[in-house]
């Protein structure tokens, strides 16, 4: 660090701790704004037969571009899920190239800075390289932050929750601007999917606590956070089908070229999950912390009501 | 000339070492490892030839030079004593008489007890494994707290070069007995020097005999000596006798702090023919080199005797030690049984049999092999390798035991028995690691959230790598875990992830010999999507 960079962090500190009030308020009343400025003619956008990052490109556009969402100056948080040590054929982890790209249009969009990460199951180190994810990001410009301790993390009160009334979140999420949602979509052992909503495990720290009162409840109240990411992509490319969420083997895994992007998370997980059942047998009714994510008023459920687009490559 | 390069070799090794065993982040290659595979005792162990021939090639050629630069206990030691130096500026070494009795009845105590299963005796006195152990419990922690503090300065200007580690007690005999062999070797070495080496240490002991023969070595130019004392006042192995031009060559470990001092140039580090003894005019030195011979025929027989007092000394130290394990444990059980009875019918996890570490094969293999020097303990980085205490029985104290407190064992990682250099856990391919069974899950469903209340759950079988706990359909859209153990690798991912309380409902049992296991390879199904599915 050199001596200007100081100066400026130093500055920086000053300017923080005088404003900090401020500027909390501030980014909760921007945010809510400009996610009704955001408002596209779609509520969701379906894509398919394409690359990770044609698909992402193609429905962004149909949503209205990325400027639609991230302001210049904005504070970004990326969040894909990087939760094993696993390479990316697995489909275990977000399409490292999905998230490159999406970074990548963050920047175009004037973000001032991208951070990306995930508490991940296995091993924090293996995790973030092995997924291929830590090089793609810091290639597209993004900082690539550490998540495995308990410091990184701030309380905050969830009062919408049934089961879940506080957590900590992580910092990069808490202090953001906007942050946008990346999951990958998967069979899951205990949740039976996740997608969108079951990504949020990944911003917590106390993931025991979800398991041990209520996993589908927790999961839903988590969604009633009150700062919601801007945007959910749900990287639908592979699809890992069985033995989720950390897969065995390859037969596990099918190359379904798909992805889903919208604002409205239960939206986008109803959509995944039908996309899901093509593959296997998946009711909607047992991945019930989508509908009791829709009860808590995070979202709908009924997709016939909801101007979508449907897009193949 | 030969100092400097004995000082620079030394230090260079010495801290290549301590890094390989400090750095968490795998900045040094894993090929650093050979620092640890070049160890006297290890390649011993591992039946390395190719190493112990050069070992002893080396000090039949050289004398003692593992000691002096290859050793990290005798540099840790020359670094006390300098700095003993430093701060007594009028010290002086004297010259003292071997301990031959001591020295041979350790070593034969060492070797007696390792031939019966005994290997904790070589685990503790192997400088090597003992100078692993001072780096990972006491200097290990200090190198992580120095890592926090840097990271939290480069975390507040948004620099994440660093990032946060934890930092706890793994074992508190192991730390004690680092402590205690750090606080000993270094007090004998502010005292005098290299007295762990020539009256302790079994490898001292054997390269000392071994370099009695060694075709180069310290001697007196008589012509030019002048009998000043300045070699017997610098020799940190006391083992110039400047009086008698005598050179103790077994206990002499080449650091040419004499051939520096020396004014006159009096001592020559010089080719000795092996089959010409050098002739020596004081008669009082006849007399001495009898004595000593005598000293060593009578060893055998006291030998017995001081391994028989060794032995009772530790049989008692070791009752007293496992019965307060027992207190300990019946009062923990009898504490846990008043809180749980009454309150709860969830059953108590209880590991019957420790986990090994995934390559040691069986707990008799580890037994045999291993000298506890911590390595894999260091380098694990999933941190769920940390020393026993009595779970492999008494000769197996400070070997390494999987625990799954702090993370689980990675499936793909296989770097413990890649640095292993004892060959204790034996290194294994990745796919070789992948079958490679070293405990077998248990399930208890009293203890399981799905079962007492009736919610989802599935955190075991998301850590299960093959599956070996799934989730099959219960109540409703519940589904509970089914185990196979013929699939485990016992891992620990089930065990590590339950967030049932107070008792886990899976955890992993050890196994005595560990298994292959055999994972059906499953066909790729060919599945088209071609619609949006809504």
């Amino acid at each position: 660090m050199d001596r200007r960079n100081f100066l400026r962090a130093i500055a920086l500190t000053g300017a923080a701790i005088t404003t900090i009030k401020d500027a909390d308020a501030m980014s909760l009343l921007t945010q809510s704004f400009e996610t009704t400025q955001a408002a596209s003619k779609y509520d969701l956008v379906a894509v398919m037969g394409g690359e990770p990052e044609a698909m992402f490109r193609k429905a962004i556009a149909e949503m209205g571009g990325m400027k639609a969402f991230i302001s210049k100056g904005d504070k970004v948080c990326v969040k894909p899920n990087i939760g094993w040590d696993q390479p990316v054929e697995m489909a275990a982890n977000t399409n490292p190239k999905l998230v490159a790209e999406i970074i990548r249009q963050c920047f175009d969009a004037g973000a001032s800075e991208v951070t990306v990460f995930d508490h991940t199951c296995d091993d924090w180190r293996k995790s973030y390289s092995n997924s291929g994810i830590e090089e793609a990001a810091k290639k597209a410009g993004a900082k690539v932050v550490p998540a495995h301790q308990e410091s990184y993390y701030k309380a905050v009160s969830i009062p919408k929750g049934k089961s879940l009334k506080s957590a900590k979140i992580h910092q990069a999420i808490v202090d953001s601007d906007k942050w946008i949602n990346v999951p990958i979509l998967k069979n899951h052992g205990g949740a039976q999917l996740t997608i969108s909503m079951k990504n949020y495990m990944g911003i917590v720290w106390d993931r025991g606590f979800f398991h041990a009162n209520d996993l589908q409840q927790c999961i839903a109240d988590v969604c009633t956070y009150a700062k919601r990411p801007v945007l959910n992509v749900v990287d639908a490319y592979r699809l890992m089908k069985t033995s989720g969420p950390r897969g065995k083997s390859l037969s596990d895994v099918v190359l379904s070229k798909g992805l889903f992007l919208s604002q409205d998370i239960i939206a986008a997980d109803t959509a995944a999950a039908n996309f899901f059942n093509q593959a296997r047998e998946m009711p909607l009714e047992k991945v019930s912390h989508i509908s009791k994510g829709q009860e808590l008023g995070v979202g709908t459920m009924n997709l016939e009501n909801l101007n979508i687009k449907r897009l193949r490559i | 000339m030969l100092k400097k390069i004995r000082v620079i070799l030394s230090l260079l090794l010495f801290s290549l070492i301590t890094l390989y065993f400090l750095d968490f982040r795998e900045f040094l290659p894993e090929s650093f490892s050979f620092l640890a595979k070049i160890q006297f005792i290890p390649a011993l162990l591992a039946f390395n030839v190719l190493i112990l021939v050069s070992l002893l090639l080396l000090t039949l050629l050289f004398g003692r030079v593992y000691c002096s630069s290859i050793c990290p206990m005798g540099v840790y030691q020359d670094m006390v004593a300098w700095l003993s130096k430093r701060f007594t500026r009028k010290k002086k070494y004297t010259y003292s008489k071997a301990k031959s009795i001591l020295r041979w009845s350790i070593l034969a105590a060492t070797v007696v007890a390792f031939i019966f299963g005994f290997a904790f005796l070589v685990g503790l006195l192997d400088p090597y494994g003992a100078y692993g152990r001072m780096i990972t419990h006491l200097l290990r922690p200090a190198y992580l707290a120095g890592n926090n503090l840097l990271e939290t300065i480069f975390t507040s200007f948004n620099n994440y070069a660093f990032y946060k580690v934890s930092i706890y007690s793994l074992s508190i005999f192991s730390s004690a007995t680092a402590l205690i062999t750090l606080g000993l070797v270094g007090y004998l070495a502010w005292r005098n020097g290299r007295t762990y080496c020539n009256t302790i240490c079994p490898v001292g002991t054997t390269l000392g005999f071994l370099s009695k023969y060694s075709l180069c070595k310290i001697q007196f130019v008589d012509d030019k000596c002048n009998m000043c004392g300045l070699c017997t006042m610098k020799c940190k192995a006391s083992c110039i006798d400047s009086k008698n031009k005598q050179i103790d060559h077994s206990r002499c470990i080449t650091c040419f702090n004499c051939i520096e001092s020396c004014h006159r140039d009096a001592m020559k580090y010089q080719f000795v023919s092996p089959l010409k003894k050098r002739i020596v005019q004081t008669a009082a030195v006849h007399k001495y080199l009898p004595d000593e011979k005598m000293g060593r025929s009578e060893i055998s027989e006291i030998t017995e005797n001081s391994f028989t007092m060794t032995k009772q000394v530790d049989e008692s130290k070791r009752r007293f030690l496992s019965a307060s394990l027992v207190t300990g444990l019946a009062a923990g059980n009898l504490i846990a049984q008043e809180v749980t009875n009454g309150l709860l019918q969830k059953k108590e996890l209880k590991r019957q049999v420790p986990i090994a570490p995934p390559g040691a094969v069986s707990f008799d293999h580890l037994r045999e092999k291993c000298i506890s020097c911590h390595l894999c303990v260091s380098k694990c980085p999933s941190h769920v390798i940390k020393p026993a205490f009595l779970e492999y029985g008494p000769g197996g104290i400070m070997q390494p035991k999987l625990y799954f407190d702090r993370g689980f064992c990675n499936y793909d990682c296989i770097i413990c028995g890649d640095v292993c250099p004892t060959g204790a856990i034996q290194p294994l391919t990745k796919e070789e690691k992948n079958h490679t069974q070293m405990g077998q899950v248990q399930f208890i469903i009293e203890n399981c959230i799905v079962y007492y209340d009736e919610t989802s759950c599935g955190a075991c079988s998301e850590h299960c790598p093959t599956q070996a706990v799934r989730m099959v359909p219960y109540k409703g859209v519940l589904t509970i875990p089914e185990t196979d153990t013929s699939i485990c690798v016992g891992c620990g991912g089930c065990e590590y992830v339950c967030p049932a309380i107070p008792f886990k409902a899976i955890y992993v049992e050890g196994l005595a010999i560990q298994n292959t296991v055999e994972i059906k390879k499953e066909k790729v199904e060919d599945v088209v999507i071609d619609d949006f599915g809504f």
